[in-house]
Formats: C-alpha cells, sequence, structure tokens
C-alpha cells in the first residue's frame, strides 16, 4: 500500500518536468524507469528488513508473555497453596463461641409456677430489675471421620450461687450411610420444633407457656437418638430417643428411668423459591417416680410427688416466607405448636388421673434488614379431676394465656437487643410485664437452624 | 428388620442409579457443573441469584437434598459457614462431610483476595480466608473446572474420559470467550465504580475497575444513613460512573447514593440467572461486560 502511494507521489512530482521537453522524452522515459525500478527494488529491501524485525519482535514479545504468564501461574498456585497451608491448622481447632445474655425485666407479682401444672425447671417470670441471665459456652467439631463433637455449657448464678450446667454433651455420627445418624450423650430433644434450639435463638425473651408448663422450658435427653431421613425430595424423617435422665417430665429428683422414650418424625419441604415449611409430630412417653417439682418454696411443706406414667404429644408446624426467599433483607416466620398431655397414677398418694393442653401461635416479621416484629398467644390448660383439690395440682378451673410483643434489632448477626411486652394472664389477677433483653455472641459464627 | 432393611435399599436405588446427585450452594457453580457433568447429573441449587447465599437457612429441603449427594460444591472461605457445617450435620450423608471427595469447596483452588491481616468482628463479618466471591475472573472459572473434573472423575471413575472430553471441550470454548473479552475489557480498564458489598472484587480485578467506594463501610453491617452522607461528601467532587450491586442486596442504599450524585445504579447480574440474559457462564460474563461498557466512556 504504502509502496504504491509513494511511487504515485514520486510520478507526479517528476512527470511534469518531464513535460518540459518533448525531444528528450523518449530518453527521459526510459531513464525514469530505471529510477523507479531502482527505487522499486530499494523500498522492498528495506520492507523486507522492517518485517523481518517485526517479526522478531512479535516472536520476543510472544515469548516474553509466556514468560510473564509462566511466572503468573507460578505465583498464583504459591498464593493458592500457602492460602491452603496457612488456614488447615485452624480447621482442626474446634469451633469456640460465647453467648451473653441479660436485661432488664419489669414485672409486677409474677410467676413461678403455673396453677394445675408440677413445675419442671426454672420457669416463670422472673424478678423485676437487672438480670446477668445465662451465659453460655459451645465448643464443637468434629472428632474424627466418623464422629462430630458437641459441648454447650450454661453458666448462672442463683441467689449468689454460681450454677454451672451441662446444656449438651453430645456426639453424633457422621460415617454411617444411608440417611441414618446416630447422637448420644446429653442432647436436646427432637421432640416439638422449638426443642432443638438455644435459649439465645428463642424470638421471645422466654419460652411459650406450654414448654414451661410440659417440658420446663426444654427436654434434654441423656440417652442415645437415632434418626433416619428419606431419600426423598422433600425432607422426611423418622426417629427415636431413649432417655436414661431424670430430666422433666421423666424423674427429676435424680432418679433414671430407662422407661422413657419419645418417636418422632418430621416432614418438610419449599414451595416455590419463596415459601419453606416443616411440620412435626412427636410422643414422649416418661416413666416418673417420685417426681417432685423444680421448686421448693418453704422446707417444712410436704413435697408433693408423681409416679406414674406421662405421656405428651408434640404437633408443631412451622413456614416461612422470603421475597424470592432473599431472608437476608425481609422476613416472615409463623410458627405454631399444640401440646397434649396425659399422666395417670399416683399424686401426693391421691389417685391421680389428669389430661393437659396447650398451644402456642406466633409470628415474626423482619420489616427491614436488621429489624423484626414479633406476636404471639400462648395458652395451657389442665383438667386434673377432682380428687387433687388442696394438692398443687389443684384444678384452676380456667386456662392461663398471655399475649406478647416484641420488637428487636440486629445490626449485625453476632448482636441482638430487644424489646417485649407481655400481657399476662397465668394467674387469676393478670398483669403487665416488660423486658429488655441484650443477646450477644462472641467467637464462632452461629448456625442458621431451620 | 431384613424387610426394613430390604425397603431401605429398595428406596434408596432409584438415587444410586449410574445418575450422580450433586448438590450446588451457588448458582454459578450449579452452571459449571452443567457444563462437566454428564446431561442425567440431578443438580440440586441451594441459592438462586436473588438469595443471599450467607443468610441460607438449612432449610428442610436442603437437608433432603444433602442426604443423597454424591458431590456438594460450594465456594468456601466460608461463605456458607452460617448453613453448610449445619446442613452437612443435619442430613449426615458420609460422602460429603468435610475432607470427603463429595466435598469440594472452589475457594481451595484460587488465589483469594482480601484475605485479612487481622481478624476481629469489630471489621464486620470479615471471612478469615479472603473474598470468597471468587467466581466473577475467568481465570478463576478455569482452575475450578480443571479441579472439579479431577473430582468428578475421582468419584466416578467409570465416566472419566467424558469429565475430560467435556473439560476440554469447556476450557477450548472458554479460552475463545476469554480472548473476545480481554478486547473489550480494555476499554473497561480504569472505569471508577462504587460496590454495595465486596462483591466483585475478582472482577475488578480482571478488569482493572477502580472500585472507588464501597457502601457497606463493614462487610455484612448495613450502611447506616451517617455513612452513607460521609460517602455523599467524599464522592461528590469526583463522582463514580455507576454503583453496582447484586440482585440480592438491598437497593435502598445505592439507590439513594446514585440519585444525590446523579450517577446509574447498575444491577449486575452477579451469578447466573441474576437477569435473564445470564443463563450460563458464557452469557453471564457477556452480560456483565455489557451492562458495563453501557456505562463506560
Amino acid at each position: 500500500m504504502n509502496i504504491s502511494r509513494s511511487i504515485l507521489t514520486l510520478l507526479f512530482v517528476v512527470l511534469p518536468v518531464s513535460g518540459v521537453n518533448a525531444q528528450d522524452s523518449a530518453g527521459e522515459i526510459a531513464e525514469l524507469r530505471k529510477l523507479v525500478a531502482e527505487m522499486r527494488t530499494d523500498y522492498e529491501a528495506r520492507i523486507s528488513a522492517l518485517e523481518e524485525r517485526l517479526a522478531t519482535a512479535e516472536r520476543a514479545a510472544r515469548s516474553a508473555a509466556r514468560d510473564a504468564g509462566e511466572a503468573y501461574e507460578i505465583a498464583e498456585q504459591t498464593a493458592i497453596d500457602q492460602g491452603a497451608g496457612t488456614t488447615s491448622p485452624n480447621i482442626y481447632n474446634p469451633a469456640i463461641g460465647a453467648i451473653l445474655m441479660g436485661g432488664y425485666a419489669d414485672v409486677n407479682t409474677g410467676w413461678d409456677e403455673i396453677p394445675g401444672f408440677q413445675p419442671g425447671g426454672e420457669i416463670g417470670t422472673g424478678d423485676s430489675g437487672f438480670t446477668l441471665g445465662e451465659a453460655e459456652i459451645n465448643v464443637n467439631a468434629n472428632i474424627d471421620s466418623r464422629y462430630f463433637g458437641n459441648l454447650t455449657i450454661g453458666l448462672h448464678e442463683d441467689e449468689g450461687e454460681l450454677e454451672v450446667g451441662i446444656e449438651e454433651a453430645s456426639f453424633q455420627t457422621s460415617a454411617v450411610p444411608l440417611g441414618v445418624t446416630v447422637t448420644a450423650g446429653r442432647f436436646f430433644s427432637a421432640a416439638g420444633y422449638l426443642n432443638g434450639f438455644h435459649f439465645h435463638a428463642d424470638d421471645f425473651v422466654d419460652r411459650p407457656l406450654p414448654y414451661q408448663a410440659f417440658l420446663g422450658g426444654r427436654y434434654s435427653v441423656d440417652g442415645i437418638q437415632g434418626r433416619w431421613i428419606a431419600p426423598t425430595a422433600l425432607l422426611f424423617e423418622i426417629g427415636a430417643e431413649l432417655n436414661w435422665g431424670g430430666a422433666f417430665p421423666a424423674t427429676a429428683n435424680g432418679e433414671t428411668s430407662p422407661g422413657t422414650y419419645t418417636l418422632f418424625t418430621k416432614l418438610g419441604g419449599d414451595i416455590g423459591d419463596s415459601h419453606s415449611w416443616q411440620i412435626g409430630l412427636s410422643h414422649t412417653a416418661a416413666d416418673a417416680i417420685d417426681r417432685s417439682g423444680a421448686h421448693m418454696h418453704d422446707p417444712q411443706e410436704p413435697v408433693e410427688t408423681f409416679t406414674g406414667d406421662s405421656n405428651l404429644t408434640v404437633a408443631d408446624v412451622v413456614w416461612k416466607w422470603a421475597p424470592q426467599g432473599n431472608n437476608s433483607l425481609r422476613s416472615l416466620k409463623i410458627q405454631g405448636e399444640y401440646f397434649r398431655r396425659s399422666e395417670n397414677g399416683l399424686y401426693a398418694d391421691v389417685d391421680y388421673d389428669g389430661d393437659q393442653a396447650g398451644w402456642y401461635l406466633q409470628g415474626i416479621w423482619q420489616f427491614a434488614q436488621t429489624w423484626r416484629a414479633g406476636l404471639r398467644h400462648d395458652v395451657v390448660d389442665s383438667d386434673n379431676g377432682p380428687l387433687l383439690v388442696g394438692t398443687e395440682l389443684e384444678d384452676p378451673g380456667r386456662s392461663s394465656w398471655r399475649n406478647s410483643l416484641m420488637l428487636d434489632w440486629s445490626p449485625s448477626e453476632f448482636s441482638r437487643l430487644r424489646l417485649q411486652y407481655i400481657n399476662d394472664h397465668v394467674l387469676a389477677e393478670s398483669e403487665n410485664q416488660w423486658y429488655l433483653q441484650y443477646i450477644m455472641s462472641v467467637g464462632a459464627h452461629g448456625a442458621h437452624q431451620y | 428388620m431384613y424387610k426394613l432393611v430390604a425397603t431401605l435399599i429398595a428406596l434408596s436405588a432409584p438415587l444410586c442409579a449410574n445418575a450422580l446427585n450433586i448438590f450446588a450452594c451457588e448458582p454459578e457453580w450449579a452452571a459449571l457443573v452443567r457444563e462437566i457433568a454428564s446431561a442425567d447429573t440431578d443438580l440440586t441449587v441451594a441459592t438462586t441469584a436473588f438469595q443471599d447465599p450467607h443468610a441460607l437457612q438449612a432449610r428442610p429441603s436442603l437437608i433432603a437434598a444433602v442426604r443423597s449427594a454424591d458431590l456438594v460444591i460450594c465456594s468456601g472461605a466460608d461463605l456458607e459457614i452460617g448453613w453448610l457445617p449445619l446442613l452437612l450435620r443435619r442430613a449426615g450423608n458420609p460422602v460429603t462431610q468435610q475432607g470427603s471427595p463429595g466435598y469440594f469447596l472452589a475457594a481451595d483452588y484460587v488465589r483469594r483476595l482480601e484475605v485479612p491481616k487481622s481478624i476481629d468482628r469489630a471489621q464486620g463479618d470479615v471471612h478469615p480466608q479472603g473474598n470468597p466471591h471468587i467466581h466473577l475472573h475467568p481465570r478463576n472459572i478455569a482452575r475450578v473446572a480443571d479441579a472439579l473434573a479431577e473430582r468428578l472423575s475421582d468419584i466416578d471413575s467409570g465416566n472419566s474420559a467424558g469429565y475430560a472430553a467435556r473439560l476440554a471441550n469447556f476450557q477450548r470454548r472458554w479460552e475463545d470467550a476469554q480472548t473476545d473479552w480481554d478486547k473489550r475489557a480494555t476499554r473497561l480498564a480504569g472505569m471508577r465504580l462504587a460496590s454495595h458489598h465486596r462483591s466483585f472484587s475478582y472482577l475488578a480485578e480482571w478488569l482493572d475497575l477502580d472500585i472507588v467506594a464501597t457502601l457497606e463501610a463493614k462487610p455484612g453491617i448495613p450502611p447506616s444513613g451517617a455513612q452513607l452522607a460521609n460517602l455523599l461528601e467524599q464522592l461528590t467532587p469526583n463522582p463514580p460512573v455507576g454503583i453496582i450491586r447484586t440482585p440480592y442486596e438491598n437497593e435502598k442504599p445505592s439507590a439513594w447514593l446514585s440519585q444525590r450524585l446523579d450517577i446509574p445504579e447498575i444491577e449486575l447480574p452477579f451469578t447466573v440467572g441474576g437477569n435473564d440474559a445470564a443463563v450460563d457462564l458464557f452469557s453471564l460474563y457477556d452480560e456483565t461486560l455489557r451492562m458495563l461498557e453501557e456505562h463506560a466512556h
């Protein structure tokens, strides 16, 4: 391209000059031809030289790029290998976390027993004022390729005395095929929905009334649990637990009850991207031998005990919604559980054949990324027959119920501040209660349990 | 008892058949599985492009899916720390437990950016192993593809020739596409952008984008009004070209800031399925580049 253009320019410059004398034209034309031919040869030589230089430069550039690419690869591979090296020692360290809970309560007289129910643990409204709640320390990790281990220690003070409790101390199999897992030690029973959660993961300051009335807040098993998940798209799970421990509703006074077992099943799935649900059903049969309530106010007062069979059935349902399933910004959770218990035996040396029931329904609305509001109604009711007049289980002739409202703020996943109001009708005389609560999580990232 | 065992085996049989059962935590890895694994692979994806992969819960359908999975493929680098360990534990599937061949974390195979020098929650929800959103750098996809094909051959050795062939085919097309993308990338070099979360660090590294500000001052912590006002003041003298965010991030902070700076909000697809055009990894990259080109000078 460039050559021909140069030649043309040259010709335009040269031609008018050649036109001056026509006689000399033949000789001049020959001379010009010669000149042009010489120039062409010269240009071609120079161009091929340039082309050779270009090819050399290109080869050099390619090889430099290849070298650079190889160097980059080596550097990147080193970074990847080192990255793996620096993090691997931590993989073997257990996840360690602590939960700090506490707050301020404003209650009137409050209560620590529900009329018609033998209290099965530390339940009730608590006292007014500042309360340092329970501090929890959790350690968990894979033990080896076959087992996972989990330990939770709860610390709290009761009237100046430090109480240390083992909330969970269990191992779970991770190498059993066909959807089977076995857990042994102390663990939260799979009975009910809320029972599987730590208190700090609750949506309200306190557990719903049926949990307080029937399980003393929570049912922990000292024993063994087996569960099987079916190979289906929906979650279908069945399981059984054997409890040798003395936790309420079995014997709470140290006697063991090998006859205590729980059977449970869970079914759950999704509806589109936005909805998910789970329903559960469980039955717990407990042997109670001289089971006494958790609170003894007056040492002079004779302790009322229960010996017999306690059969508790819990049905639970939970439904969650988030726009397009994106629960980090907005979400709604509705959950409800129904409890039904029948107890047969001797209570305070009197024939006792009682039936109790209770339920709660609550909704939690995450209306902004860090804000949630909740509403709960909970109620329990007992029908203990006419023979127990004068005992703790004397029929109150009415049901105990509450309405609760809560608002909480979680600026990060690790901290939560909560305000809760309860309109309390547990005792004959109703009262209003206010709570401020903090829940702080230190250390290992908590699990997003469904 | 024998009857029960027989029933269990019968129930498990359809899922133990030849086709692999793969559980992917995020859509980008599901898309890569579609490229490398055979067409009859049974694939479950835990999240859509519209769901925050940090915030997922171990919901029932996911437990059921992991229970029957032969391979779990996730981003790793602690992106799924809140739910994946619990999911693996609840599902109790021995072949997908951490360290098993069926447990595959993509971030293990790439050079991670933003590995923190010190780790403290006061800095936000920092990932000690670095930024886990690794999939928007073509080199990372290529590396993970190699590793995934190798892993699939390990757990399904009978079909390793198929994995090798599909990998070679994918890498050839990916390289060709990269040649085109690299050409287009020269126009985007130095483009000044603000980003909601540190979701696009690898994209920025690849395209040489200049992320001048992150709306979340600390990762995972929503920006406060005061922080946004500061940012507005800081960016006003020389505003970026636009504010980029993923489809699952809160649009309010970027909407507020973009309005005041009079610059566009650019909701990039971020992952496969993030908009109608991003249907696989190739179109995800094409679409991401196209949207950025639209706003480049």
